[in-house]
């Protein structure tokens, strides 16, 4: 209802200026509407936003949604909606227009800039619009572009707003509007204390421009109007050079001769073989250059170029000074107050997203090492191919998602059949290779070494080198969001999840089942458990098949969080060993500090340097090595008769 | 070199020889010197693969006599070519600087070459000013003492921390393994000064050689390679002959009886480590220039499996087996890859060399390990006739040097 | 042990010799010289293709001279040295008239020499940092003024974009290519504070941290946008990212420049709909050369699910290019070549036309396309044909020079001191 009412008010307000139809808008800036630019197209949104005519918010629409169409044939725009093989045409002024084939007319792409004037110039259209959708995104088109117009309409239209979702969101927007714009010093300064301790983002974004600063230098007096945030005092907040530098961007003094202006000068004043009477074969030095320079200043033949001293004399005549853009210092002294508060909270909360990131990559980590503390940590067989089996995991769950399409029933399938398939592969494996190494570990890791180039290249034959997608259902799309600093995506969180389910299926099968008895005995005296009627083949067969399964299974999950290639594999042995060795080979407690170690390792050291991952990655693998130089059994490292020899 | 020295090495004659012919061959088949039958691709492909023999040799020295699997020795071979190719850069693009400068008006000064030369080799990768690490790198002579220090000494501090924690076995090749791949990050990155991924390309072209073709060029750099293999087989046959070689293959074989017996087994190991670290790093100089480019690619991790691989196929604890590994195995590779082999129609399926060498070649070491361990070097010893213990049956328990199940018979 | 040798040495012979096949008169070789296997067989292999496509056409047309066309396909195998070689093994052993081939930098700086010093010649198809000039190779890719820059003015002036994040790969291509949207945007006013820069390894995974970095940009009230120069695998992980974490591309734009077609069919599109590539090519252009191109492809490779890409492209126009640079000069002799090739046009699939100017580059049209559900691109901008250049007019030591082959003899002129830097190209 007040909808209407806003509508038939506005369009009575335009009534006076209502020259033109939408149509005819259009028609006379056709060439502008058919190539828009974000620069110049503005009037002609507003002209057509503004033109009162019903239909306009209807064009505006259909443009943003490039369901704008031109027919070839005459030039006449059309709204256009995709039928069989071609169009239905609705002419702009609503009334059905027939359809044209595909070929016979061009759509219009306006791009994302212009598309964003259209959302706003539609804004006031939608505000109050019945469909909640529209004007959800009203609201985002404010908050992308904020202006002081919607100001106003904003307001108006809260009181009518019966969603309250969508009603926190305009009050909080208007708010975000008021600091930026508010009538007066003290609605801004209102504006600001309301929101108190927020994390938001788009609260700092509405701060920040507030208290950003430019710095200036200045003979005696600030200049008029200025809102001074700190004075700078050359030598202390600001080095010599910077300062002068200033002044020279403020014209207050000559710039600084550089190296290669001398040069010029010099070419410039060369005269029989000589310059400034230094002899032109002499001057491959920059102190005979100088020399002639100076010969030159003396002459007056160039201008005399500015020295330490006077340098340093310009720079003590001077001050400088950082100021506000803002003018009023009211409003800025209230958002500095509110963003100091705001840092402290900000600063903890990216501690804590750093956290969750390290966790994340712990619990990555320690996924692709699971399956390696059974063969390695367990059985002591090196398997270079462990990450081999990672990538038959999820290739696997490549395979079963062209079969099946439910995301979602295509994962549930996923996961065993990736168990099952790498489970076969590792009793292969073992009962073909590793079975007549158990004596001979290096070769063991040769050999395993052989059978992870060949896997590779098998699944490149076969999948081709392209990355494959393996795409997660849809609940897990999105992120775990708790404030604008701290979130995490819901993938992330399920691989944590599985890794401690891996975790306490590995406890129970070792600590709780009849099978983990006998790998216990087996891997700590085969003989003495042969005597007791263990079958040591059988068992040390079914362990590696385990290992093998697990990483299977860790294969569809890092499948789902980054890629499926035929390199999966390999970008993570190298990690999983370290992950093994550094926590202490035989204990799953030490893999999972580990994990633990290098993630949270890995993530500080991108935190100190965030511009070079690649470092983190190097730094980390270093200090490993230096690690277990120092402590070469690991974190936890076994002791008595299970470590060993 | 006494008389008993080759008479302990008989090896030794057959090979340098064999050595000889080879170089001699290739010489006068060549495009340069000779009837220009072998084309001069292939001659520093053949070049190139003395120098893979080379750094075979170092790893046969460490891995087929002391016992230590090392996966690290191919950083070591390309922190030599590294070394090298920093001067040959520096050197190639110094004259060039000088020759454009000395177009202008006025003669430059040592500092604007300097920023010249940094602005033509890190202008590639976005910078303009000389990295620390290249304050030797005008000077021939200590970028060459550099070649051999920094693997050497790279080698012996690595090599000294791990012995001495007493890292072995398959945690020592894990360790090298991460050395290898930390290097090869941090060779990767733009910051190392190294020009990151794209390494050190044009290396080819000597400093002021530049009359000089690569036709000739090529045999020069083989008969290099060909004279530093014969010598590192003659320093390497030297070595493991004596006393030094006993104790370090003890050391493989029982490295605690080593131990008790009062040798100081870390001081052998690091001394290996270290000594083939070096050759390792010569061979790399050498091959280098012949290659054209170095980059970190060169020292991934998979590079010094590769050689691992070639060492064993050719045969452990022999040398020579190091050298036919390395160059059967380098050589069959590049024939297979280059795309020239043609494809075998199965019917249902062509079998495209390419794409399955791989997949062969990974087979074909698993089967090496598991059937000959002794490698294509076994051969000879099927020539000459020597027979290994052979202990036949199955074990007949689980346990090491359980009696086998006819020995128990007899 | 000699037997073995003598076995070794016949085989190495052999080798050469088979090599060395014999040189038919009535075939023109064309030497191709993209990886099939290693890293790079994906992107390359496609370009192989291309080119068998195209000599398979012009052999139907009748050949060229009065002679059929041969192709030499070698495999570098994604490993650098090994273009070197087999670059010279092309042009001495199997004396092929022209190459078309690599793709990554490392691999072109890796041939350089080779051609240099046999007088080669050779077409390099893919968009690259620019900086570099060399008589015998033509560049039919994009310099960086012919996708970055546009790009970039498209986000200063159509986006409103006041804060740049500059991701990358950690190689030479995004290297140089940052050093240039560097300077340029300080040069347009964008302060230095405001350019977030970060460098990730090939095939990077772990996104989370820099995902958030970026979003925490926006916290100074500024609009963000991000150029990607993130390579290959690793865009997976990253967009997979960036979908996670709701950034769309209203709030948060992301204009990749390595992103094509080929590397979308390895991904779930619907949640990255209105993020940007710029690139000289979609296959989604709508013209009727580009039809037919498509059709022909579809039918030379026998898939039509295949799609195409921008270095086919740019293989396309330097092989029509090379075509008519032979027939004009009558002879595949490489100077005489090289001086035909100056001011050829060939039509671009896009439209306009693409003409070789004298330091070895084309002018192409730019497009910015958005990513849409379906894993095309919707082209929403195009620009005039821009000459491309091989300096930059962006960084202070590359302004002053100047590449004109016909003209000045030299790819690397310093224009204020009026001197020839150097003959040979710098790599």
């Amino acid at each position: 209802m007040r909808a209407l009412i806003l509508a038939l008010l506005l369009a009575f307000s335009a009534m006076p200026v209502l020259a033109q139809t939408a149509a005819e808008i259009v028609a006379a800036n056709a060439a502008q509407i058919e190539k828009p630019s974000r620069q110049t197209i503005g009037p002609v949104i507003e002209q057509l936003a503004a033109s009162g005519d019903p239909q306009a918010a209807t064009i505006l629409e259909a443009w943003g949604d490039k369901r704008l169409g031109l027919r070839k044939a005459d030039g006449v725009f059309f709204l256009i909606e995709k039928t069989g093989d071609g169009w239905a045409l609705t002419a702009l002024d609503g009334t059905a227009a027939g359809t044209a084939a595909k070929a016979d007319v061009t759509e219009l792409k306006p791009n994302a800039g212009v598309r964003g004037l259209i959302a706003t110039a539609l804004v006031q259209f939608t505000l109050s619009d019945p469909d909640r959708a529209k004007r959800e995104a009203a609201l985002g088109s404010i908050a992308k572009d904020p202006k002081a117009e919607a100001l106003a309409p904003l307001a108006a239209s809260i009181g009518a707003e019966d969603d309250p979702v969508l009603k926190a969101q305009k009050e909080r927007l208007l708010g975000l509007l008021a600091i930026r714009f508010g009538a007066d010093t003290a609605t801004r300064v209102a504006a600001i204390e309301g929101f108190g301790r927020d994390l938001g983002l788009d609260l700092r974004a509405a701060l920040n421009p507030l208290v950003a600063t430019t710095r200036i230098a200045f003979a005696n007096d600030l200049p008029e109007g200025a809102n001074l945030a700190r004075e700078l005092r050359a030598g202390r907040e600001l080095t010599e050079e910077e300062a002068y530098d200033l002044l020279v961007a403020g014209g207050l003094a000559p710039a600084r001769l550089t190296v290669a202006d001398a040069r010029k000068a010099l070419v410039a004043n060369l005269k029989d073989g000589a310059v400034g009477g230094v002899a032109l074969a002499a001057l491959d030095s920059q102190a005979e250059r100088d020399r002639a320079y100076n010969a030159l200043e003396a002459a007056g033949t160039v201008p005399p170029a500015a020295t330490d001293a006077e340098v340093t004399e310009a720079v003590a005549r001077h001050r400088f000074a950082e100021t506000y853009a803002e003018p009023d210092p009211a409003v800025t002294a209230a958002a500095e107050a509110a963003l100091a508060k705001i840092g402290t909270k900000v600063g903890a909360m990216q501690g804590a997203d750093l956290l969750l990131d390290a966790l994340s990559l712990a619990s990555i980590y320690f996924l692709a090492a699971i399956g390696l503390a059974i063969t390695f940590g367990v059985m002591r067989v090196i398997n270079m191919a462990h990450g081999e089996f990672i990538m038959m995991g999820a290739y696997t769950g490549y395979v079963v998602q062209q079969w099946i399409t439910n995301y979602t029933l295509s994962i549930i399938v996923a996961l065993p059949l990736a168990f099952a398939v790498t489970f076969a592969a590792g009793v292969a494996m073992e009962r073909l290779v590793i079975r007549h190494l158990y004596k001979r570990p290096l070769e063991t890791l040769l050999a395993t070494f052989g059978i992870s180039i060949a896997m590779q290249q098998l699944a490149k034959n076969i999948f081709g080198t392209q990355a494959r997608p393996l795409t997660a259902p849809g609940w897990l799309d999105g992120a775990l969001v708790f404030n604008d600093v701290v979130s995490i995506s819901y993938i992330r969180i399920a691989i944590f999840v599985m890794a401690m389910l891996f975790l306490t299926f590995f406890l129970w099968l070792m600590k709780r089942t009849r099978l983990g008895l006998e790998v216990r005995a087996v891997t700590q005296n085969p003989s003495m458990a042969a005597s007791m009627g263990i079958d040591p083949d059988r068992i040390n067969m079914l362990t590696f098949g385990i290992g093998s399964g697990i990483a299977g299974i860790a294969g569809v999950a890092i499948g789902l969080f980054a890629k499926v290639t035929s390199e999966l594999g390999s970008d993570y042995i190298v990690q999983s060993f370290m992950t093994v060795v550094v926590g202490g080979v035989g204990n799953i407690w030490g893999t999972l500090a580990g994990a633990v170690l290098i993630g949270t390792l890995q993530k500080g050291i991108e935190w100190f340097n965030p511009s070079n991952t690649l470092a983190a990655q190097t730094y980390m693998i270093l200090f490993i090595i230096l690690f277990i130089q120092f402590r070469p059994r690991g974190i936890i490292a076994l002791k008595g008769r299970a470590a060993g020899d | 070199m006494s008389r008993s020295f080759l008479a302990k090495n008989p090896s030794v004659l057959t090979f340098l020889l064999v050595l000889a012919i080879f170089t001699l061959t290739v010489t006068i088949l060549s495009d340069a010197y000779g009837l220009a039958f072998v084309s001069t691709s292939f001659i520093k492909t053949l070049g190139k693969t003395l120098c893979l023999c080379l750094v075979a040799l170092a790893m046969d020295l460490i891995w087929g006599y002391a016992g230590i699997l090392s996966l690290g020795h191919m950083a070591f071979f390309a922190l030599g070519g590294y070394g090298l190719g920093m001067w040959l850069m520096y050197a190639r693009t110094e004259e060039i600087v000088v020759a454009a400068l000395a177009q202008d008006v006025i003669p430059a000064t040592a500092e604007e070459i300097r920023q010249g030369i940094a602005t033509q080799i890190f202008g590639v990768v976005g910078a303009s000013e000389f990295p620390a690490i290249w304050v030797f790198a005008h000077s021939f002579w200590l970028q060459i003492a550099l070649v051999v220090l920094v693997p050497g000494g790279l080698a012996a501090v690595f090599g000294w921390l791990a012995f001495r924690s007493r890292v072995t076995g398959v945690y020592l090749s894990i360790l090298t393994q991460a050395m290898t791949l930390a290097l090869a990050l941090y060779l990767f990155q733009n910051d190392s000064g190294l020009r990151g991924n794209n390494g050190l390309s044009g290396l080819q072209n000597l400093p002021g050689l530049d009359g000089v073709s690569q036709d000739r060029l090529s045999v020069w750099f083989l008969w290099g390679s060909a004279l530093a293999l014969g010598l590192g087989y003659v320093l390497l046959a030297w070595v493991v002959s004596g006393k030094f070689g006993s104790v370090i293959r003890a050391i493989r074989d029982d490295e605690q009886r080593v131990r008790f017996l009062g040798y100081s087994v870390e001081g052998y190991k690091l001394f290996v480590f270290t000594l083939t670290a070096v050759i390792a790093a010569i061979a790399g100089a050498l091959y280098y220039p012949q290659a054209g480019i170095i980059n970190p690619a060169e020292l991934a991790p998979i590079a010094s499996i590769y050689l691992a691989v070639w060492v064993a196929i050719g045969g452990r604890g022999r040398l020579y087996g190091a050298v036919i590994g390395a160059a059967f195995v380098s050589i069959v590779s590049s024939w297979f890859t280059g795309g020239r082999v043609p494809d075998v129609p199965l019917g249902f399926y062509t079998i495209s060399w390419v794409d399955w060498w791989s997949v062969v070649l990974g087979l074909c070491f698993v089967l090496v390990t598991l059937f000959a361990p002794k490698g294509i070097g076994g051969l000879f010893d099927l020539v000459a006739g020597v027979r290994t213990p052979d202990r036949k049956g199955a074990a007949l328990g689980p346990d090491d040097g359980a009696l086998m199940e006819r020995e128990a018979q007899e | 042990m000699n037997g073995f040798k003598g076995v070794m040495l016949a085989g190495a012979l052999g080798l050469a010799s088979a090599g060395m096949a014999q040189a038919a008169d009535d075939t023109i070789k064309i030497g191709v010289l993209h990886s099939l296997s290693g890293t790079m067989a994906i992107s390359e292999t496609t370009l192989k293709d291309t080119v068998l496509m195209m000599i398979d056409e012009q052999n139907k047309k009748g050949g060229l001279l009065g002679k059929q066309l041969e192709a030499v396909v070698v495999d570098p195998a994604s490993d650098w040295p090994l273009f070197a070689e087999k670059a010279r093994e092309l042009l001495t052993v199997d004396k092929v008239a022209v190459m078309f081939g690599c793709w990554t930098s490392v691999s072109r700086k890796s041939v350089l020499p080779v051609v240099e010093e046999l007088n080669g010649l050779l077409f390099y198809p893919v968009q690259y940092e620019g900086e570099e000039s060399s008589k015998n190779v033509f560049y039919t890719g994009a310099a960086p003024n012919q996708q970055a820059i546009p790009a970039v003015d498209y986000y200063l002036n159509e986006l409103g974009v006041q804060k740049f994040a500059l991701l990358g790969t950690d190689y030479v291509y995004p290297r140089t290519t940052n050093n240039i949207l560097e300077s340029y945007l300080i040069s347009k006013g964008i302060p230095k504070e405001d350019i977030f820069v970060n460098y990730t390894p090939f095939g990077h995974s772990d996104w989370s941290k820099i995902v958030s970095d970026v979003v925490a940009l926006g916290a100074d009230g500024k609009k963000v946008g991000v150029i990607s120069t993130i390579n290959g695998d690793a865009n997976v992980g990253f967009y997979k990212e960036l979908a996670a974490a709701g950034v769309t591309a209203d709030k948060l734009p992301v204009v990749a420049f390595s992103v094509g077609e080929e590397e979308l069919a390895g991904l779930d599109t619907s949640n990255l709909v209105g993020h940007l590539a710029a690139w000289n090519y979609f296959q989604s252009a709508d013209t009727p050369e580009n039809a037919a191109f498509i059709k022909e492809w579809h039918a030379f490779i026998g898939n039509d699910k295949r799609t195409t890409n921008d270095p086919m492209e740019a293989t396309y126009i330097g092989f029509k290019m090379w075509v008519q640079a032979v027939e004009k000069a009558g002879t595949t002799d490489v100077d005489a070549v090289r001086d035909a090739m100056y001011g050829q046009e060939v039509p671009n699939l896009t439209g306009g036309v693409a003409k070789m100017l004298p330091n070895h580059h084309l002018t192409k049209p730019v497009l910015i396309g958005e990513i849409q559900a379906d894993g095309q691109f919707d082209i929403i901008s195009q620009t005039e044909p821009v000459a491309g250049d091989a300096w930059t007019d962006f960084l202070p030591e590359s302004a002053v020079l100047e590449s004109d082959w016909p003209g000045l003899g030299c790819g690397m002129y310093n224009k204020e001191t009026k001197t020839c830097v150097q003959l040979k190209s710098n790599y």
